[in-house]
């Protein structure tokens, strides 16, 4: 993603310029890496994120999971439109960073889409069943738990991504491409009433830390969107299956991201729950 | 009885308040500094599994039932159903009522049973009660006692008292070992934890105990410290090896570990045994399990994969 200029204040004479070190994003605050180690991206140092920070990631996520599900859906849907505020707010920080204008009106639009499905997707995806029995007999979808989250490298692929996972009240640790559009995405959240943990994003080499999630019993299901190397995708999948995680897989040729989501990205990580409830006569 | 500790018995409360003042900042400071060592790989194995050797598992709640301390005694058996090489736990500690059902469950395994007892957690209660509480809690089967000292006599300075009622305990409990909870939580000052350390051990503790866990300050580094100089010092005074249990509070395997690093630093390894060094806790468990499971198989294991209590 190309970075222009504009992204540094102009210099003042006799003031030292304020540099940036991107970091990471676990449970609501922003830590350097646990390794301490950093890289160079555009001239900016990016916290490099290791296998302990994702273990540290999950447990984030894994402590915000109930609390998040058992908001209620219009509370949920309400976070989510005042992510697409905030991030309209911020809309001259993304260009600086060289995200387009048109992308960047897709990215929150999509946030307010989803945040539209907040309290619907409930009546699409699950309801009352008919039954040969004095029962009633209702499916109600509810989120699957902690997601892992390879992300693609775009602004609106990672608001895709991440959106239709924590609409339903799943958490997520996300495995970030594009370090400062990402880690920028996060103050978004943080200023967002997200409750901490809900959303917590990595930055650094996805191979490094993905099959630590992939492998890891606490994670309930792997978005592979972002893996850009089948043979990758293959032994993320393989380490996956020893938990019996929901795998999304990549797409070969890539998501048009643009294009209408539909309702798999969210059906993909939601379980029904049936009850059987008896008929008193 | 050697003479020193006769004499010092002579006049307990010159001696108790003659003992040295503990350093604050000192103890603190080097609590803190020992627990940032880094224990890895091959190490962290043996510690763990060390840890889990340690453990009093313990449940204390007006809820608890037969089902449950079963449940317990049969985790303490075999903390980790998946794998045979992982240890087990050194005991369970339960309320008296619940001694008799855990000695049924615990025949035959070789992991001690603990009751609390005296009135637990108070401790406010006569002294024939607590004796009737701690012969009975034997009489079930238990072979290790956990009594709570008289925070509001020791606090008010009647320490011949205190020790009277140690004594007094010790003698009730016959072979079993007793472990003396000082509380110290609510002893406020560390030169009051080294003293009733000391009263503690002079009137026959076989192990000192931090808390009950039913208090807000439960175990911490820098007390565990203070207790155990005093175990090194009673030692080379007396030549009798006194154990410490920290109990409340310990909750995740790094903690553990410090416990592990303090303990060899401080009295060194004669301590590194479930004879002379418990903890006292219930979820600890699950998370040494939980690192000893990423050990053997190479991945972060979950919570979904243990039993909740």
């Amino acid at each position: 993603m190309p970075k222009s200029s504009s992204v540094k204040a102009p210099a003042e004479p006799g003031r030292l310029s304020v540099r940036k070190t991107y970091k990471l994003y676990i449970g609501g605050a922003f830590p350097r890496s646990e390794s301490g180690r950093t890289y160079l991206v555009d001239g900016d140092n990016v916290a490099l994120a290791s296998r302990k920070d994702a273990r540290d990631a999950v447990l984030a996520a894994r402590a915000a999971q109930p609390k998040w599900a058992g908001a209620t859906a219009y509370n949920r849907g309400q976070v989510l439109y005042r992510i697409a505020e905030m991030m309209e707010a911020r809309r001259a920080e993304f260009t600086a960073l060289g995200v387009r204008s048109s992308e960047l009106s897709a990215a929150v639009d999509r946030w307010v889409w989803y945040a539209g499905w907040s309290d619907k997707i409930a009546q699409v995806a699950g309801g009352a069943n008919p039954v040969a029995g004095p029962f009633f007999n209702i499916s109600a979808p509810e989120p699957t738990g902690v997601v892992a989250v390879v992300a693609p490298p775009s602004l609106l692929g990672l608001v895709s991504v991440i959106a239709p996972a924590i609409v339903t009240g799943n958490t997520v640790v996300v495995l970030a491409a594009g370090p400062q559009v990402a880690i920028t995405l996060a103050e978004v959240l943080a200023t967002s009433d997200v409750p901490g943990g809900v959303v917590n994003l990595l930055t650094g080499r996805y191979a490094e830390t993905a099959p630590w999630l992939a492998s890891h019993d606490d994670v309930n299901a792997i978005d592979l969107t972002g893996v850009d190397h089948p043979d990758v995708a293959i032994e993320l999948e393989r380490a996956a299956a020893g938990t019996l995680k929901r795998v999304i897989r990549p797409v070969t040729g890539g998501v048009d991201f643009t294009a209408d989501p539909g309702l798999r990205p969210m059906t993909a990580l939601l379980e029904t729950k049936t009850v059987w409830h008896p008929k008193g006569y | 009885m050697t003479v020193t500790a006769a004499a010092e018995l002579s006049d307990l409360r010159s001696f108790l308040h003659g003992l040295p003042g503990v350093d604050k900042v000192g103890v603190e400071a080097r609590a803190a500094a020992l627990a940032t060592r880094s224990i890895k790989t091959s190490s962290k194995a043996k510690a763990i599994d060390l840890a889990i050797r340690m453990v009093d598992l313990t449940t204390l709640e007006g809820a608890d039932t037969p089902g449950k301390v079963r449940a317990l005694c049969a985790k303490a058996r075999r903390p980790d159903p998946a794998d045979p090489t992982c240890p087990p736990a050194a005991a369970i500690c339960v309320y008296p009522a619940m001694v008799k059902v855990a000695a049924e469950a615990l025949a035959g395994s070789g992991v001690h049973l603990a009751s609390v007892a005296t009135a637990f957690p108070s401790g406010q209660a006569p002294l024939e009660v607590k004796l009737a509480d701690t012969r009975e809690a034997v009489a079930d089967g238990a072979d290790e006692i956990d009594m709570v000292i008289s925070r509001g006599a020791f606090l008010a300075g009647e320490y011949t008292r205190v020790f009277d009622e140690i004594a007094a305990v010790k003698e009730a409990c016959g072979g079993a070992h007793l472990k003396v909870i000082l509380e110290t939580g609510e002893l406020a000052t560390y030169d009051n934890i080294r003293r009733a350390s000391w009263l503690a051990m002079l009137a026959g503790a076989d192990f000192i105990k931090t808390s009950t866990g039913k208090v807000t300050v439960n175990a911490t580094l820098p007390i565990t410290l203070v207790m155990l100089e005093a175990v090194r010092d009673f030692r080379a005074r007396h030549g009798r090896i006194i154990g410490v249990k920290p109990a409340g509070g310990i909750k995740t395997t790094k903690d553990a570990i410090k416990y592990l690093v303090l303990i060899n630093e401080t009295v060194g390894d004669d301590w590194l045994s479930p004879d002379r060094f418990r903890f006292g806790a219930s979820s600890l468990l699950n998370d040494l399990l939980m690192q000893r499971t990423k050990l053997t198989t190479g991945h972060y294991a979950g919570p979904d994969y243990f039993t909740l209590d």
